[in-house]
């Protein structure tokens, strides 16, 4: 029988995988969004498991916004990742100093 | 009996292939099993009767999410073996962290499993009986959260014109088309073709 506890373990490890993926690719700006795409899929599991659980469907109406802010971060950081390679030529994390904050 | 061995399927291939989104060599492989995982997350979702944010996975996240990154990854010229150089520093630090991670959530899955504490009643807001997930997610969207889904078109709107501000640059060198010049412009300006007689001068 699969319980809510299945789906939050499913999505717990996805998470946890997210966030180790931005610790092992600290240089590499594409797999770090990659990383923080994968941790709002978690949240999205997890938002939709306790909203099919409980009875109550405002858990995926909030998962599809929680999709929408998705979908825009991804959008401007890869526009802001654009221009800073366009200006610098090399994309490594380390190198983003210039504002020496 | 069969959806369990669909819950089991989906559930070990997303997990596996977002393992391999974070360690693979080439960036286009990582884009590649972040579709894999999108598509097996829908399929987790399918599996308990969310059709709607399935199908919204698979459109948004599959046809323009990851088609965006897939596209900016093969457009920059990019060498990904130096930006890979501290893969192996940051390894045993990572993995303890996601550990500690991982076992506060399975602790928190487990009290929570032991007995929820009361802190009040959640409203629930059950489905019409016999409606569609997606009848029900439409009735949700476009009564009560009508103005959060407005919002929401604006955070999309916003996020469209800074992406297109951000990276749209001036080039020099190209005669783009001027509008305005050419509304602007009247019929004593124009040049014309005329044949003037010998002796008559000509009309400026």
């Amino acid at each position: 029988m699969i319980g809510i506890e299945h789906y939050l373990v499913v999505s717990s490890i996805l998470f946890v995988m997210g966030v180790l993926g931005i610790f092992l690719n600290r240089k590499n700006v594409i797999i770090i969004l990659m990383a923080i795409e994968l941790i709002l899929l978690a949240v999205n599991i997890n938002l939709v498991a306790f909203s099919v659980f409980l009875g109550d469907m405002v858990g995926q109406v909030f998962a599809m916004f929680v999709l929408t802010v998705a979908a825009g971060e991804a959008a401007i950081g890869l526009a802001i990742l654009v221009i800073y390679f366009r200006g610098r030529g090399t994309i490594a994390v380390d190198d983003i100093n210039q504002m020496k904050g | 009996m069969i959806q369990i061995f669909a819950f089991y399927l989906f559930a070990s291939v997303v997990i596996a292939s977002g393992a391999f989104t974070i360690l693979a060599r080439n960036p286009v492989h990582s884009v590649l099993w972040l579709i894999l995982a999108f598509f097996n997350a829908a399929g987790l979702m399918i599996l308990i009767g969310a059709e709607f944010i399935a199908m919204l996975l698979v459109i948004v996240y599959v046809g323009a999410v990851a088609v965006l990154f897939l596209f900016v990854v093969m457009m920059l010229d990019i060498d990904f073996a130096e930006l890979r150089a501290g893969f192996m520093k940051n390894l045993p630090l990572g993995i303890a962290l996601a550990a500690v991670l991982l076992a506060e959530m399975i602790f928190g899955i487990g009290a929570w499993q032991a007995g929820n504490i009361a802190l009040g009643e959640h409203a629930l807001n059950p489905a019409r009986m016999g409606a569609s997930n997606i009848e029900a997610v439409g009735e949700l969207l476009y009564t009560r959260y009508i103005f959060l889904f407005e919002a929401a078109g604006l955070v999309l709107l916003v996020a469209m014109v800074g992406a297109i501000v951000l990276t749209h640059r001036k080039r020099a060198g190209v005669r783009p088309q001027n509008i305005a010049s050419q509304v602007r412009r009247r019929p004593e300006e124009a040049t014309r073709n005329t044949q003037p007689t010998v002796g008559e001068g000509v009309e400026l």
